[in-house]
């Protein structure tokens, strides 16, 4: 379970990107995060994950966030960055696939027998021996997540997964998606493929939490959306 | 394909050397940079008219080229933009030190030649030499090693980071004067007004990308330690060759090993 208590973040100084947010989630729920550009979804993620500094509180699964148990969170949360090109950071794909493994102390076979399994799921397997910088922008995105996926985590972040890839990849990504009993918690601008991987969503405005409720109501409602810089799901248009 | 992009496209050709699977690839990391490291040593602390003696030096990374597979081509192609800088080093030398030191046929040679001469050797074949580490070795490895040794944490991620951060600001480069010389068409590299903007601009995005690089890690459970290194086997070998190989360069450094060649041949 994931409980912001009246969680602010500010950018040095700045007005804050994140107003006293208040919201829990559900173990194995899927959540779906919306919101205009700017609107702070990334910053809630960072905040998750400590790297950025907060006031208020928060716990994930009855552990606060916490400098002293940073290592024991992280281990929990599984995040795909917005821009995978920040994320790989080893020479080859498997090397970056392993990394994360090993470093909880799992061997090396173990390790790459598990991002073998990975790369399998998400048809990748190609990918496996190239070179992180010899990839192209989806095939990079589909690596990125493929290092989280091989770690196992109990929750898992999203920032914007769909982007770059081709129609065909979206929906294996969609289909992988809902195949994942973890918490999820997605952030994306592509609002139908939240339709189809999220119970519920979270609407954010200029860093305030405007709705929180069944994905259904709140994707359908158009006034709601119009009024926080969004539009309706493409198959809800006309 | 702009230089920036060439260069980076270059650094990680390097690091792809280093997957390369031979006998040098496989020996342990911490005996190759033990073997590095005195090899630089004893190349530097050559005296400056040495350069008969220093000659010998060469043997070491041409040899080691052979056996790691590795054309010696491929270093000074690699290394062709700093290696210039090298051997600018010396290049006053034979301004300021006239001395005659001896005289070939009808040539007189001055001392400030051949410290100019010794240096560019030093020079490049510290070079060769790191480049070879370099070219064999996977950073991890050698920063694992380093862990080994007892070097603090601190100190060997700041050396993987530069490592990485290094590849991180040439793309940089390569994206914006991509994206400068798409607004600026015709114009040649980037014109004297916009270089602080620039290098302002490269500066923050560099360190951003950085920045986001080292999160990422961070959240994989990097802790300045390096588990996921391979572990290397055969660790013994190589030491004893490695052992050996110093002892060779020791011995290349207090006997003049050319002339002794060249007196045994002379005979
Ligand atoms: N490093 C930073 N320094 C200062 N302000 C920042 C920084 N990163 C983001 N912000 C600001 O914080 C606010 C929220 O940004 P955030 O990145 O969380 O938005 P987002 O919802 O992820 O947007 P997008 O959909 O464009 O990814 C924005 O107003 C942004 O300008
Ligand atoms: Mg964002």
């Amino acid at each position: 379970m994931i409980v912001f208590e009246n969680v602010t973040v500010a950018y040095d100084r700045g007005a804050p990107a994140l107003h006293s947010l208040d919201f829990e989630i559900k173990d194995g729920a899927a959540v779906g995060i919306i919101g205009a550009n700017g609107a702070g979804k990334t910053t809630l993620f960072k905040a998750l994950t400590g790297l950025l500094p907060f006031e208020g509180r928060i716990t994930v699964n009855s552990v606060e966030v916490a400098k002293k148990n940073l290592p024991g969170i992280r281990k929990m949360l599984g995040y795909v960055m917005q821009n995978s090109d920040n994320q790989m950071f080893m020479p080859k794909v498997s090397d970056d696939m392993i990394f994360g493994p090993v470093n909880y102390g799992m061997s090396r076979e173990e390790a790459g027998k598990r991002a073998d399994e990975v790369l399998g799921k998400l048809n990748i397997s190609y990918l496996r021996d190239r070179y992180n910088h010899k990839i192209s922008g989806g095939e990079k995105r589909l690596a990125a997540i493929a290092t989280v996926l091989a770690m196992e985590p109990e929750i898992l972040l999203f920032d914007e997964p769909s982007s770059a890839l081709d129609p065909k990849n979206r929906r294996m990504l969609i289909n992988i998606l809902n195949s994942l009993g973890e918490t999820k918690l997605i952030a994306s601008h592509d609002l139908d493929l939240v339709l189809d991987t999220c119970r519920e969503v979270m609407l954010l405005n200029e860093g305030r939490l405007c709705a929180f409720g069944s994905a259904k109501e709140i994707l359908t409602d158009k006034a709601l959306l119009e009024a926080n810089g969004l539009e309706l799901p493409l198959r809800y248009q006309n | 394909m702009n230089k920036a992009e060439k260069a980076s496209r270059e650094l990680a050709g390097a690091e792809n050397l280093a997957h390369g699977d031979s006998f040098i690839h496989r020996m342990s990391p911490l005996s190759k940079l033990a073997v590095t490291v005195t090899y630089i040593a004893v190349t530097v602390s050559f005296g400056k008219y040495d350069f008969s003696a220093l000659a010998v030096m060469a043997l070491f990374p041409v040899i080691a080229y052979q056996l790691a597979l590795i054309p010696v081509f491929t270093c000074f192609r690699k290394l062709r933009m700093i290696l210039p800088l090298v051997c600018a080093v010396g290049l006053f030398n034979p301004v300021f030190d006239r001395e005659i030191l001896f005289t070939v046929g009808s040539l007189r040679i001055s001392g400030g030649v051949v410290s100019m001469i010794t240096l560019m050797m030093k020079g490049v074949f510290s070079l060769m030499a790191s480049f070879l580490l370099a070219a064999t070795t996977k950073i991890e490895d050698i920063c694992a090693s380093l862990r080994k040794l007892h070097i603090p944490k601190m100190l060997v991620s700041l050396l993987l980071l530069t490592f990485r951060y290094i590849s991180v600001m040439l793309d940089e480069v390569s994206v914006m004067s991509c994206a400068y010389s798409l607004r600026s068409p015709g114009s040649r590299g980037v014109a004297v007004g916009a270089w602080g903007s620039f290098l302002g601009q490269l500066i923050l995005r560099s360190s951003d990308r950085a920045n986001e690089l080292y999160e990422s890690m961070v959240l994989r459970g990097f802790n300045g330690e390096f588990e996921y290194t391979r572990p290397q086997s055969g660790g013994a070998v190589s030491w004893l060759i490695s052992a050996a190989v110093i002892a060779l360069i020791f011995t290349a450094r207090f006997f003049n090993l050319t002339e002794a060649l060249g007196s045994l041949i002379g005979r």
